[in-house]
């Protein structure tokens, strides 16, 4: 048996030759489909239909780039409009949630208040309501609204999130020294100029973590999208994307350059940020 | 008013006024102490008001209507006619078979990985930082762009990687989407790649927050590495398990967009020629915004609804009893 050691994480034994092995192969299936994707999105139609299937990219990504960004979907709008409704989604929606979260996660962490363990439950008991339990009465609100194909009706529904306000609430309540809080009041400052001025230099790293969660979950999130945008309105990428994979006469090279251009975003700033995001969902887990 | 508690002084008008902007003050603060709390959770309740319990409740008063999604707003009352309608609809029991089944044989496979790789991910290891981060990466990838690929991973012919991996060690060609055992393992291959790596974080920080100790008592009773997994491990792992295990089920509940977008054009809104695929949630979709049916799509929806009460009572009857033998 190897040496075993003490480190920050708990007592480990060092991996032997078979743990990487294992662990590279499932680094290599997890990498692989996304690396398909590109390769595939550098053929053409004709050599994704022979086998053995493409493995080393060809010529054709720029083109086969160029031709999903222009393609019009059955509405008459391309890829670049449907990326900039992601942006403009997914951007409201984490701001916001990251805002309310704070406040919210504040108030349940440090804040006493009547009825504030109740509500904490409330909270906790809303974090898995599947959406198609509220999709059908959304669909009826926006269109009596005639907001069908409008952003805010997908912006306005994901403006906060329980598990937002758990994360954060769970975060605080360890990371915020009441000392501070106290020094605060001592001070004169008001409950908002306290969360401006203490709470949220403290939270920063957690309200970082729970930013770019929230992101990817608006970024990929699909059925709410589908229904309120429809692939022929005015469209997120995702729902673009499905329209587009849907399609006739397209060609399949073209289709997977749809999916590169719909995932590059945020591999891009998982390349960055993996640390942190693996080390905010590892928090969450842990104290959730 | 306020002034009364002023020290006795004879520059009294300064020192009262003095007094009443503290008094002020202090009622200010004290109305901030009370109030501010509230304000700061408000934007969530009022939020999850609107647009989660209203509909929520809506979903189960639509479902007692007869309501058409070419004209959402006019509902004629049906009493339980669409409960009823679904008891003889074979799509239906289908769909619900399905969900099972897809579920069972995405969420069981994964979280055995998960578990075991989040073992491995325990060692002390040259580059976790990239293992982790390379399981992670299926994660941040949509459903839409997952379900492209994979849609070529199980192409009918030698050129999907499937068959093609088959091929290779001798095995005829699979047709994937058309039978019903394939084409829900081919669903369940885009749910597995993409929970994967997520909940094997999840394990592994639940792991590293075990005592040291424990493992230490154990080597001391001479209980090897497969021995300490099992007997210290698992059991202190048994809260995030059972957490893992609802987020799947509900997950697996709502299991729409993997079927949808993997059939097609042609078959994705049916879940398969024959519905071999087709799921619950997939099947509310498919009665809203295809058969145009919003009564009977609230019907299924609330059948979804009761099925994850019941998955969140038994939750929380065994995280009870979980914490009683602990």
């Amino acid at each position: 048996m190897s040496l075993r050691t003490r480190n920050p994480a708990g007592r480990l034994h060092s991996g032997g030759p078979i743990t990487y092995i294992v662990l590279s192969v499932v680094a290599l299936v997890s990498l692989f489909p996304l690396y398909f994707a590109v390769v595939a999105a550098s053929t053409s139609q004709s050599r994704i239909a022979q086998s053995p299937p493409p493995l080393i990219p060809h010529g054709n990504l720029l083109q086969n780039l160029r031709a999903v960004w222009d393609y019009q979907g059955p509405g008459a709008h391309t890829l670049g409009l449907a990326m900039v409704n992601s942006i403009i989604v997914a951007g409201a929606v984490t701001v916001s949630t990251v805002l309310f979260s704070t406040f919210a996660g504040f108030a349940f962490a440090k804040l006493r208040f009547t009825g504030r363990n109740l509500l904490l439950i409330l909270v906790v008991a809303t974090i898995a309501v599947p959406p198609q339990l509220i999709v059908l009465p959304l669909f009826q609100i926006i269109s009596g609204l005639h907001w069908t194909n409008q952003l805010q009706s997908v912006i306005l529904p994901s403006l906060v999130t329980a598990f937002g306000v758990f994360f954060m609430r769970q975060f605080l309540s360890e990371a915020l020294p009441t000392e501070l809080l106290e020094a605060a009041r001592v001070d004169g400052a008001n409950s908002l100029r306290t969360v401006w001025h203490v709470v949220f230099p403290v939270a920063r790293p957690a309200m970082a973590v729970l930013g770019m969660l929230t992101f990817v979950q608006a970024w990929n999130d699909f059925l709410w999208p589908l229904i309120a945008l429809t692939p022929s309105g005015n469209p997120t990428l995702q729902v673009a994307l499905a329209s587009i994979g849907g399609g006739y006469n397209i060609n399949e090279a073209v289709i997977m350059a749809g999916a590169v251009v719909a995932t590059v975003p945020l591999l891009l700033a998982f390349a960055l940020f993996g640390k942190q995001i693996v080390g905010g969902i590892m928090q969450g887990a842990v104290k959730g | 008013m306020s002034v009364v508690e002023s020290p006795a002084a004879p520059s009294a008008p300064k020192t009262s006024d003095d007094a009443r902007r503290r008094a002020r003050r202090s009622l200010l603060h004290r109305l901030d102490t009370k109030a501010s709390p509230y304000l700061f959770v408000a934007p969530f309740f009022l939020l999850f008001a609107v647009f989660g319990i209203f509909p929520l409740i809506w979903t189960g008063w639509m479902s007692l209507h007869s309501v058409s999604t070419l004209a959402p707003g006019q509902m004629t009352w049906d009493g339980l006619g669409n409960y009823t309608m679904l008891g003889h609809d074979a799509v239906f029991w289908k769909s619900l078979r399905n969900t099972v089944t897809i579920g069972l044989i995405s969420a069981v496979p994964q979280l055995l990985m998960a578990m075991g790789l989040a073992h491995l991910l325990n060692y002390r290891l040259r580059g976790r930082m990239f293992f982790r981060v390379a399981l992670l990466a299926p994660y941040a990838t949509s459903v839409a762009a997952a379900a492209l690929i994979f849609q070529f991973v199980f192409q009918q012919n030698d050129a999907g990687f499937a068959n093609w991996f088959l091929h290779l060690f001798g095995f005829k060609a699979v047709a994937w989407e058309p039978g019903t055992w394939t084409s829900q393992l081919a669903v369940s291959a885009i749910v597995i790649w993409r929970w994967t790596g997520y909940n094997t974080l999840i394990y592994l920080a639940a792991m590293q927050a075990v005592p040291g100790e424990l493992y230490e008592a154990a080597a001391l009773d001479g209980a090897g590495r497969w021995r300490q997994f099992r007997n210290v491990t698992v059991p202190s792992l048994r809260p995030t398990i059972l957490f893992t295990v609802i987020i799947s089920a509900i997950g697996s509940l709502q299991l729409f967009g993997e079927p949808y977008l993997f059939g097609g054009s042609a078959q994705g809104i049916n879940g398969g020629s024959s519905n071999q695929y087709s799921t619950l949630a997939l099947y509310v979709y498919r009665l809203a915004f295809n058969s145009e049916h919003l009564g009977r799509a609230a019907a299924v929806a609330w059948v979804i609804f009761f099925i994850a009460v019941i998955v969140g009572g038994l939750n929380a009857l065994i995280a009870r009893r979980l914490s009683r033998s602990a």
